[in-house]
């Protein structure tokens, strides 16, 4: 518990000291609130669904993507990983830790975007109950895809191998539910179920469908493990 | 203090490492030497719990790495290859990142910190970003965290590589001073470096261990049969029949602009070559004995390996 927390803080520290954060942070940013400006239901329903309702969440993912894509792979590149892995620590502790890190940036970058409802409020009334299961949403799904781009960390000692294999997982995972309509109701309903997009319109409507909720936090706990397999595997080679 | 049994690792289908066995005492200081590609960084991989073996057992601190590698690497301090580090850290909050992560108690930590950068002379140094400072000050975070846990056991991966003689002097003076307490296995191809710090020596060879003694005994086969380096101003032919018949002389040969001269088992013969060269009329430009390199006695001992396995 204590290891997982020291190796959470170093991470958020050094998320903090690289400009990579900052980037990441700024173009999310930048495009969110570009999309919270055209969005129609920013002005007809005093609302965020708008920005929410799709490309908001896929810069999400893929932005996850980019910030976790360091998290082994540099540490494996520049041999540090070979410390860290002597040290009286589990490989789970390492991974956990990791994942922290990362969590505690995207709930930085997540808190940055409050000034959209902020606005709303500013400027009308808005719902608050859509809007904090939003957040629980875009909380739900950005620590899948952050699971998801620390997997792809832990196969490979390249930052740039470790961002296109988990957009490619999670651009997988986000159009499978396109998939289903074209599959028997049967296959489709189970590959839709699979899908990260079609869980995340319930949340914005202002639903906590517990089905949602339970497929973010599986997928994620799913690829957690897988990667905490993939770092004990290195021990193998 | 360290034990390994049968240790083998085959990366894919190359043989790393090859059925090595060896038993370190405790507070026992020893030299594990060996050309670059021999198994050494790899065997201490496995003895740290980098690596797990393919075949065959370690014991570190009394815990066998395979079953309770977590237990043991609490009491193994672990210098690798080339240190790596994290270049965006402070010294300070390296050093207390690699504590926390050792679990040493909240209270202490500050003190063994004060105390490590005392002891690795890092004063100045504690709130420098790592990646702008030099590779002896690298070097000297890398056993700061080595040592930070006062662990029993310290394995350094050519801990003096790339510094420069001041820092190389600094470093085995510290190891001397840590081994007084502590089992050290320090890896290392510079030969010099194992006679001034280590009371043994594992020599491994293409995975194998070809020697392991003490280091008297090393140092008698290293000056057991001497050679002398010449450089003579007269016809090569004549010269080198001159010099065969001096006494003590066991080989001559010569390649292209000096001589190179075998000894006899301890025999030292420089004053009748001088005498010898004298009496040809020819003239002594420089004489010194060779160093027999740590390649000669790889080259002498895997060939006396080979022909005791021909016989």
């Amino acid at each position: 518990m204590r290891n997982m927390a020291t190796i959470a803080l170093k991470e958020f520290k050094s998320y903090l000291t690289s400009p990579m954060a900052y980037v990441v942070t700024g173009i999310f940013l930048a495009l969110t609130g570009f999309l919270f400006s055209i969005s129609s239901s920013t002005y007809y329903e005093t609302s965020i669904s708008g920005l929410w309702e799709f490309w908001g969440i896929l810069l999400l993912i893929l932005l996850a993507a980019v910030l976790t894509m360091r998290l082994v792979a540099e540490e494996r590149k520049m041999g540090t990983l070979e410390v860290l892995l002597t040290a009286p620590v589990r490989d789970s502790e390492v991974i956990m830790g990791k994942f922290l890190g990362s969590l505690g940036i995207l709930i930085v970058m997540l808190a940055l975007t409050l000034y959209y409802p902020i606005l709303l409020w500013i400027f009308g009334d808005p719902d608050w109950g859509p809007i904090a299961t939003t957040y629980l949403g875009l909380l739900l799904l950005g620590s899948t895809a952050l699971a998801v781009g620390l997997f792809a960390s832990s196969l490979t000692s390249n930052q740039i191998v470790a961002a296109v294999v988990a957009g490619g997982i999670l651009f997988a995972l986000w159009f499978a539910s396109m998939l289903a309509s074209f599959l028997p109701e049967s296959i489709g309903d189970i590959i839709s179920y699979l899908s990260l997009y079609s869980h995340f319109p319930d949340f914005v409507s202002g639903v906590i469908d517990t089905r949602g909720v339970i497929y973010y936090l599986s997928i994620t706990a799913l690829f957690l493990f897988l990667a905490i397999r993939s770092l004990e595997s290195s021990r193998w080679r | 203090m360290i034990r390994v049994e049968n240790l083998t690792k085959y990366y894919g289908k190359r043989l790393a490492v090859d059925d090595i066995s060896f038993n370190i005492g405790k507070g026992e200081i020893v030299g594990f030497l060996g050309p670059n590609g021999a198994g050494k960084t790899t065997t201490m991989r496995m003895l740290t719990g980098f690596l797990a073996p393919t075949r065959g057992n370690a014991w570190v601190a009394n815990y066998n790495m395979s079953q309770h590698s977590l237990e043991a690497r609490q009491h193994i301090g672990y210098f690798p290859e080339a240190m790596p580090l994290y270049t965006d850290m402070t010294v300070r909050s390296y050093l207390e990142f690699s504590a926390r992560l050792r679990g040493i108690d909240k209270n202490k930590i500050k003190k063994r910190m004060d105390e490590v950068v005392d002891i690795c002379h890092l004063e100045e140094y504690v709130d420098v970003i790592i990646g702008k400072l030099s590779k002896g000050f690298r070097q000297r975070v890398g056993v700061a965290q080595a040592i930070i846990h006062e662990p029993e056991v310290l394995i350094l991966d050519e801990p003096t590589i790339g510094i420069d003689p001041i820092q190389v002097a600094m470093t085995r003076q510290l190891i001397k001073e840590l081994g007084k307490e502590r089992t050290v296995l320090i890896s290392t191809h510079i030969l010099p470096e194992v006679s001034m710090t280590c009371e043994r020596v594992i020599i491994i060879h293409e995975g194998k261990i070809v020697a392991k003694d003490r280091i008297e005994n090393l140092s008698a086969l290293i000056s057991g049969s001497k050679r002398i380096r010449l450089e003579v101003e007269g016809p090569a032919e004549k010269v080198s029949e001159y010099l065969r018949k001096v006494k003590g002389i066991r080989a001559v040969s010569f390649q292209g602009s000096h001589y190179i001269v075998e000894c006899t088992k301890g025999q030292d013969p420089r004053g009748e070559i001088m005498k010898a060269i004298a009496q040809g009329n020819w003239t002594l430009l420089s004489m010194e004995s060779v160093e027999m390199s740590l390649e000669d006695i790889f080259l002498k001992l895997t060939h006396e390996a080979e022909e005791e396995a021909g016989q």
